[in-house]
């Protein structure tokens, strides 16, 4: 918590709190980088696979192949999501579930599934994006922010 | 070889996330945030694209690389039509994530229940 929080707080309040801190869990950082490391890079490796398969078999370029990828690696975790097996991997895993794009289409399709029962505009269609919402919004702001910078150097400083 | 470097790459990524959730604490939410936007900001500074030709999938599976494909199309439309091009072009390569993630996300939805 900010230090300009703890300060409004009674004296028993400030006391719990360094007592808890003191007490908390220490996380097992190394074990948990090992797991999300072999876990993400097992998602990568397939990820991998499916880019090579559309490369020999459907024409695309090492670039361009990443969007088939995406959107198969999305499907395969809307399968692992709907039998809750996504979930009890996320557990395990950590970071390793979350950061690869399979993490964004589970906080998608999770959240659809959940809202299902208030109804599918209220809920399916407005819920759905409450998770990956800010990412989008931060990506498309700072993209543009990027793209603006670099259209400028390119342009009128022949960069 | 490629698919040790996706691995290795990927792996990486991820460790970053970890680090981000257990040493500062971020939440998931925040954590995935960040990353689109160095994803962007390593594209402008034309990182992202030789880290792709050298991992394959160990950089395109990543989040980040939603950050770097919106810039991506956003400069090709920026070349071609100009400053408009930066908006107009934003998720010309981006698409099919989102629209995989929405499609699926209401096909989801229609066939799967909620546990618990």
């Amino acid at each position: 918590m900010a230090d300009k929080k703890k300060k409004n707080l009674p004296p028993e309040a400030q006391q719990y709190q360094a007592f808890q801190q003191k007490r908390e869990t220490k996380r097992p950082l190394f074990k948990n980088c090992l797991k999300a490391f072999f876990v993400g890079g097992f998602i990568c490796f397939i990820g991998q696979l499916i880019t090579t398969f559309y490369i020999y078999f459907f024409n695309f370029t090492e670039q361009t192949a990443g969007n088939p990828t995406t959107a198969t690696l999305i499907f395969l975790t809307m399968l692992a999501t709907g039998f809750g097996i996504y979930d009890r991997i996320g557990q395990f895993a950590g970071a390793g579930t979350t950061v690869p794009v399979t993490g964004f289409g589970n906080a998608v399709i999770a959240s659809a599934i959940e809202h299902r029962t208030e109804g599918f505009i209220m809920g399916v269609g407005s819920s759905m994006l409450k998770l990956a919402g800010p990412v989008i919004v931060y990506g498309v702001f700072s993209a543009f922010i990027v793209a603006l910078i670099k259209t400028f150097l390119t342009k009128w400083s022949g960069f | 070889m490629i698919f040790f470097w996706a691995f290795v790459v990927g792996g990486l990524f991820c460790v970053i996330g970890q680090i981000m959730f257990d040493v500062f604490k971020l939440s998931p939410a925040h954590t995935l945030t960040i990353l689109v936007v160095s994803g962007a900001v390593l594209n402008g500074l034309g990182l992202y694209e030789p880290l792709i030709d050298f991992a394959g999938a160990g950089a395109t599976v990543p989040i980040t690389s939603f950050g770097n494909s919106l810039v991506h199309g956003a400069m090709a439309e920026a070349e071609a039509h100009g400053l408009i091009g930066v908006i107009t072009g934003m998720f010309e390569v981006t698409s099919s994530g989102i629209s995989a993630a929405i499609i699926f996300g209401v096909i989801g939805a229609l066939i799967f229940k909620a546990k618990g």
